[in-house]
């Protein structure tokens, strides 16, 4: 097991190099630069213009600006953001809560339905129950986010009027921001009214961001049901006359639940990554919107920055996703 | 336990799970707004507070306008010039020496680490002004990284020789050279008064950059605090000059996506939004609760010959080009109709606006002999560029070209369209190596000379910013004379003279000026739309 960690993490620097690569010449691969950016229609001089690719950096050669980012990163800064000159961290650690918030519920919503779902399909095999859940996870897992967000936004909003449009909270509360979790700090603030407005503005978004997750789980839970439900022990557990309840929720999910656990571990990255849609449309104010509105105005140590932190967050998901077989399943072992 | 007995158990709890969250979902309604309070979703984070520091519009609605005053201002609606921390101003007849006389009794707001012990005076229009001029002024570089961008494009440092104080109320401006759009500049967000006491106290305290990030300031509204990309909420200003807002808070609701602002507009999230998709105005205008305001922009779409290359170096091309499109046509497919066709570079709104100039009539017959004439009777090849994004002065680039593809076509010009990622099709604008291509502008301020000399001066050729190419020198002494001419109703006459110049040599189509549009709720009360493209709250009220 502590030999598995350890090869686990020696993986973890190649890949975080890499993730620097990648994010440091993606960025530098779109047109344009951050100096550009402030020019608009206007045009600049080419003196102020070189000036200003001084100040920020941007006048040396890419492989020399990659090296000294690199060598910040080591010592654990990333940079200040070109438009708002606050360092990225800083950013990054107000923002990350409010994404936090948004992936935990949609996956909770996702799991929630998604795996019942997949349990139901699966024993009710080739049945209008089946087909009803396949169905409609596929349709589900097809959605474009852009588009489901804003059917949920002009139905259950515009039309009904039982769900806010946007935000994570009526703007009416001024509610202290302590952990940065509005749940936990409208519950700290001790207004009903906050806690409800934050709930209610969490309901759509969840819904939109967690209906690909939710897709795949169920998908994954029938199809890992079905093989284990074929399973001997199974067989044996039923013929010892135990309920079927129990057969099905006890000794036959538990052994399903591995491929699910590892898609529940993939899907934190496409959560964060639907996380950048959905908090475009849902203002939810995460690292999602922050870094597209990075990407936007070339604010290069924002993007770079923003990256690598959720990519260290994905992996560190993963690793622990890893770890997690052995506790469900003990004859995996990390040996 | 059967098959049967699991999935009809595990049914009823799909239902009651189904129930239970269609049962929430009503309790869980936004609630009404609260009276005196204006939610206004606007379109995007502010890049900070510091009007000193930026340059863009987003921040300008959040900082300068609620937070801010200057020494004189643009009358709401009109780019008037009245004044405002001055009460008077006079002009030397050289026209470069300006003296302000200031507003007594100007308080600043407050915040938990300041509070102000004195009215604003000449020492804060200094510290205001200096601190952007004096590259070692002590609070020049207090804040990292930040330049003084807007003070510096609109080439202050070549304009203003020094700044006195005469008095505590009185502050003489002397120039370098006659400047008469001076005035105009100083009504721009860049010059924002400051409180000197302010950041002498932060300074004082340790850190003197706290004053560039919570923002005090003489306007309507105080700063209450800033959720980033969520919220940022303002109370009124008790001891405004100007008069007590009639609302009580003002919250920005930050909402990138316009369709989520349409939304929340209509669910009564947000009493006014901002920057509205043209594809909805025609459902806004239909919704009882909603009234769509709308005024002239100030700003000019337009086409750019690239006077430097063939076959555009030839002024009966360019003309003759002008004369194969239809402008109507293009207005109505391209601005909904909502908009004017454009026969100058700058907009009816502006003063010194000719409207003698004749604009060149559609006449594609026409414009085939001119070709001809021209030495192209077979027309020719052309590549142009067309605006790869929705531009307040353009809202479909793509859309327009193919209108102008069209057109050209018919005279026997075979234009290729062609475009690039937006800060690249900037970038690439300012080499030169386009032959024609989409452009536009959107003011800074009321003065004409912020369109004449940006975008069709000899000087922004080297800057990128006249795209056409074109330095004329009888237009470009017009254009400098008149800058330099005290009297608007005098700069008036040369400015009519250099839009004849301008129409004859024809450098553009001018395509047309777009019309902004505010949605509002009906309860919104006494808002109205500024010319400049900011949005002003201190005299909007919320209806019972």
């Amino acid at each position: 097991m502590f030999a598995f960690i350890l090869r686990r993490i020696a993986l973890i620097v190649p890949t975080f190099l890499g993730v620097t690569l990648l994010a440091f010449a993606l960025i530098h691969l779109i047109p344009g630069d951050p100096v550009e950016n402030l020019s608009g229609e206007r045009g600049m001089d080419s003196e102020r213009r070189a000036r200003l690719l001084h100040e920020f950096g941007l006048d040396q050669s890419l492989t020399v600006q990659y090296f000294k980012y690199i060598g910040q990163v080591v010592r654990g800064d990333l940079g200040t953001s070109l438009t708002t000159h606050e360092p990225v961290l800083r950013e990054f650690a107000t923002l990350f809560p409010a994404t936090v918030e948004l992936a935990f519920f949609a996956m909770v919503f996702a799991v929630c339905i998604g795996l019942p779902a997949g349990i139901i399909a699966a024993i009710k095999r080739n049945t209008v129950a089946d087909y009803a859940v396949m169905g409609i996870s596929l349709t589900g897992y097809s959605m474009p986010i852009f588009w489901w967000a804003l059917l949920l936004i002009l139905f259950f909003s515009v039309q009904l009027g039982w769900t806010p449009v946007s935000g994570r909270i009526d703007v009416l509360y001024d509610v202290p921001t302590t952990t940065g979790f509005m749940l936990l700090d409208t519950l700290r603030s001790g207004e009903p009214g906050a806690f409800r407005s934050a709930v209610s503005h969490l309901i759509l978004p969840s819904i939109a961001l967690g209906t690909i997750p939710l897709a795949v789980i169920a998908r994954m839970t029938r199809s890992s049901m079905l093989e284990v439900l074929r399973e001997d022990y199974v067989r044996t557990a039923r013929a010892k006359g135990l309920p079927y309840w129990q057969v099905v929720l006890v000794h036959a999910l538990r052994n399903a639940l591995i491929p699910v656990v590892t898609v529940i571990g993939l899907q934190v990255g496409l959560l964060l990554s639907g996380a950048i849609l959905t908090e475009t449309i849902f203002s939810w104010p995460g690292v999602g919107n922050w870094l597209i509105h990075g990407v936007q105005s070339r604010d290069y140590p924002v993007v770079q920055g923003g990256i690598l932190l959720i990519a260290t967050i994905v992996i560190t998901v993963n690793l622990l996703v890893d770890l997690l077989y052995g506790v469900i399943n003990p004859r995996i072992g990390h040996g | 336990m059967s098959t049967h007995s699991t999935a009809s158990r595990l049914r009823i709890l799909r239902v009651a799970l189904v129930a239970a969250f269609a049962a929430t979902l009503p309790l869980l309604a936004p609630g009404a707004q609260a009276k005196g309070t204006l939610v206004y979703c606007s379109e995007g984070s502010p890049e900070g507070f510091q009007p000193q520091f930026f340059s863009t519009g987003t921040t300008f609605d959040a900082a300068s306008v609620p937070l801010y005053n200057r020494l004189v201002q643009f009358e709401l609606g009109s780019t008037n010039i009245v004044p405002a921390l001055s009460e008077s101003w006079t002009v030397a007849p050289d026209g470069k020496v300006i003296t302000f006389k200031l507003r007594r009794g100007v308080k600043f707001h407050g915040n938990a680490n300041f509070k102000p012990s004195r009215d604003m005076n000449a020492d804060d229009v200094l510290f205001s002004w200096n601190r952007m001029a004096d590259d070692n002024h002590p609070f020049h570089k207090v804040t990292a990284g930040q330049t003084f961008a807007y003070f510096e494009d609109m080439g202050m440092k070549n304009i203003v020789d020094k700044v006195e104080k005469l008095d505590d109320y009185t502050v003489r401006f002397t120039l370098k050279r006659p400047e008469a759009p001076f005035l105009a500049d100083m009504a721009m967000d860049f010059a924002s008064i400051l409180s000197k006491e302010y950041f002498d106290t932060m300074q004082k305290k340790g850190t003197p950059n706290a004053a560039d990030v919570y923002p005090i300031g003489t306007g309507p509204f105080e700063f209450v605090s800033y959720q980033k990309d969520a919220t940022i909420r303002y109370k009124a200003f008790d001891h405004y000059w100007g008069g007590r807002p009639k609302i009580d808070n003002l919250i920005f609701s930050i909402t990138r996506d316009a369709t989520a602002r349409y939304a929340k507009l209509k669910t009564g999230e947000c009493s006014v939004m901002a920057f509205p998709k043209p594809a909805d105005l025609d459902e806004m205008k239909k919704d009882p609760a909603l009234t769509v305001l709308q005024k002239e922009g100030l700003n000019i779409g337009y086409i750019a010959f690239n006077t430097e290359k063939k076959p555009f170096d030839n002024k009966l091309v360019r003309q003759a080009l002008n004369m194969a499109i239809d402008k109507d046509a293009i207005l109505k497919a391209v601005y909904q109709g909502q908009g004017q066709v454009a026969k100058n570079p700058i907009p009816p709104i502006l003063w010194s606006y000719n409207d003698a100039v004749k604009d060149y009539a559609y006449d594609p017959a026409k414009a085939k002999e001119m070709l001809g004439q021209a030495g192209y009777p077979n027309g020719f090849d052309v590549d142009l560029w067309y605006l790869p994004v929705t531009r307040p002065y353009n809202p479909d680039g793509k859309r327009m070209a193919e209108l102008v593809q069209a057109d050209w076509e018919k005279v026997g010009v075979k234009t290729k369209l062609v475009t690039y990622e937006w800060a690249e099709y900037r970038k690439r604008s300012k080499t030169g190596e386009q032959q024609a291509m989409m452009f536009g502008w959107s003011g800074d301020n009321g003065d004409p000379d912020n369109f004449f000399v940006p975008l069709l001066g000899c000087e922004a050729v080297k800057g990128g910013g006249n795209v056409a190419r074109w330095c004329n020198k009888q237009f470009e002494d017009l254009i400098i004379k008149a800058a330099q001419t005290p009297k608007q109703a005098d700069r008036a006459k040369l400015y009519e003279q250099a839009q004849l110049i301008f129409k004859e040599d024809a450098p553009w189509i001018t395509v047309a000026h777009s019309v902004r549009f505010d949605p509002i709720r009906k309860e919104v009360k006494g808002y109205k739309m500024d010319a400049t493209a900011h949005h002003y709250f201190q005299n909007a009220d919320m209806a019972k």
